[in-house]
């Protein structure tokens, strides 16, 4: 390997960590966008919840 | 005053266990005296005294590695080390105590193996034991509060040497520099610098390791 | 570090890809060739940089870390551990690029009379040992300060390794590789300057960058928590 080369190596290896930086936080977006999904499905059942405990007793038998 | 009677209490603790459980100290020493058998196997013929002395170096590190395991097991077991914890008394005592009665331990396995290594491969003189008598404080110092770090975790056995060995790295330079060297001082002042700066630093951040 | 801070974010980003494209510009095309060495000066130009940040990212940990011994706060221990965590990635880059160019210069990957080298493997180690203590160690206010003290030490070992190594070098061999130390221009110095800043910015966006994306897993696991 001529010096040149040695020389592209090294900062090529510089470049591969950062690229490799890059995908491990595309990684952990993933993973993020799934957990946020999930809990907002959680929290969208909490609300559906409460709305209907908080719903007044006489009228759901008065709609079925 | 009473730090001083506290510290002495706690290293007369552990002399004491020491001597009526009597498994860490012949341990050490026999660890010591048949690393040295296995160096001479080790070195090859011809190899010039200097690697001796390196080598010792390996065995008095490994020893002290030994012996500060050996030091925090009844604590943990026990679990002495909350109830002194507890105690009034200032927790970087619990420090110096350990400190002192592994370098008792170390010192004591040394008065056997270093006339062991004089006879088996190569002379010590002053300046030399002199660096092995501030390398085990430096030793002994670091790889108390290490241990005390050591002991909270599940792999505490493989955990310990991995802590201490890059941190006693200086220590071996001074060591070994100070039985070779034709200027030992340098590498004596080198160890003294080492003891004075990492001891105060242990004592002084021990109370922030063990306390919950 | 407030929520607000996280804004300038992308800008410092921009900034560092800015500051490191040009400086890769002034490398490549602007600094004059050294007479001796040749081509292979230029790996200088990112070898010492990344060493620099590595200490600096170094630093950050301690600073962080003496924070929480100091102030208690418990988010200094996430700080403290995402800079050491730059840190070590940086000395990584650090033992190979300098790897690389002991290659050049003397054909050996490896020269224990090199100082520097030497004494960033010693670090190199003993951060490792960091991620050991804090792997084996429960999550709490026992592994937070543990952790500290050791990333204090960390910082203390650096002048007394240098120290150990120096007083080594007559031990182990006579030098017989000597650097040859570049004679350095203005414009060279000047390209060190800036691929220094360069990648010292661009290591304190990592250091952000990771840290909210830790801080953002911890507090979805809260919710998860509330909600769940």
């Amino acid at each position: 390997m001529t010096a040149g080369q040695y020389v592209a190596a090294a900062y090529g290896v510089v470049f591969v960590f950062v690229l490799v930086y890059v995908a491990i936080i595309a990684a952990k977006l993933v993973r993020l966008q799934r957990e946020t999904t999930e809990l907002l499905a959680l929290a969208r059942g909490r609300e559906a919840a409460v709305r209907r405990d908080a719903a007044p007793p006489g009228e759901a038998p008065g709609e079925a | 005053m009473t730090y001083l009677t506290d510290v002495a209490a706690l290293t007369r603790k552990d002399l004491r266990v020491e001597l009526r459980a009597r498994d860490t100290l012949p341990a050490m020493l026999l660890f010591v005296l048949s690393t040295l058998v296995v160096f001479h196997f080790a070195l090859p013929e011809g190899t010039g005294d200097n690697a001796a002395y390196g080598l010792l170096w390996v065995a008095i590190v490994f020893t002290a590695l030994l012996g500060l395991a050996r030091a925090w097991v009844p604590e943990q077991e026990h679990g002495v080390l909350d109830g002194l914890v507890l105690a009034p008394s200032d927790r970087s005592a619990i420090w110096l105590g350990k400190t002192l009665a592994t370098l008792a331990f170390l010192v004591a396995a040394q008065v056997v193996a270093l006339p062991a290594f004089v006879v088996f491969f190569a002379p010590l003189d002053l300046t030399a034991l002199a660096g092995v008598l501030l390398a085990d404080i430096g030793i002994c110092a670091v790889g108390s509060l290490m241990a005390a770090m050591a002991a909270a975790s599940r792999s505490r056995e493989v955990l310990l040497p991995l802590l201490v060995l890059p941190l006693a790295i200086p220590l071996i330079v001074g060591g070994v520099g100070a039985a070779i060297s034709p200027e030992g001082e340098r590498y004596l002042l080198l160890l003294a610098l080492y003891d004075g700066v990492f001891a105060v630093l242990s004592w002084a951040s021990f109370e922030y390791v063990v306390t919950e | 570090m407030s929520t607000s801070s996280i804004r300038t974010l992308p800008g410092l980003a921009a900034l560092a890809a800015g500051l490191m494209g040009f400086a890769l510009f002034l490398a490549f095309f602007v600094a004059p060739e050294a007479a001796i060495e040749g081509v292979r000066q230029r790996i200088f130009y990112i070898h010492v940089p990344i060493a620099l940040t590595a200490y600096f990212c170094f630093g950050l940990g301690a600073w962080k870390a003496l924070l929480l011994l100091w102030r208690g706060d418990e988010r200094y221990d996430l700080e403290s551990y995402v800079a050491i965590h730059q840190g070590t990635i940086f000395g990584a880059l650090t033992l190979i690029t300098g790897s690389i160019w002991a290659r050049t210069s003397w054909g050996v990957w490896w020269a224990w009379d090199e100082d520097q080298l030497v004494l960033f493997l010693v670090l190199f180690l003993f951060y490792c040992a960091y991620f050991m203590l804090r792997f084996s160690l429960e999550e709490g206010p026992r592994r937070a300060r543990s952790s500290a003290v050791y990333g204090l030490f960390g910082v203390v070992l650096i002048p007394v390794s240098f120290l150990a190594v120096r007083l080594a070098e007559n031990l182990i061999h006579p030098t017989v590789f000597t650097r040859d130390g570049p004679q350095m221009t203005g414009v060279m110095f000047a390209t060190f300057c800036i691929a220094w800043a360069a990648l010292t910015l661009l290591a304190y966006v990592l250091y952000r960058v990771e840290l909210a994306g830790k801080r953002i897993d911890a507090n979805l696991r809260e919710l998860r928590e509330v909600l769940g």
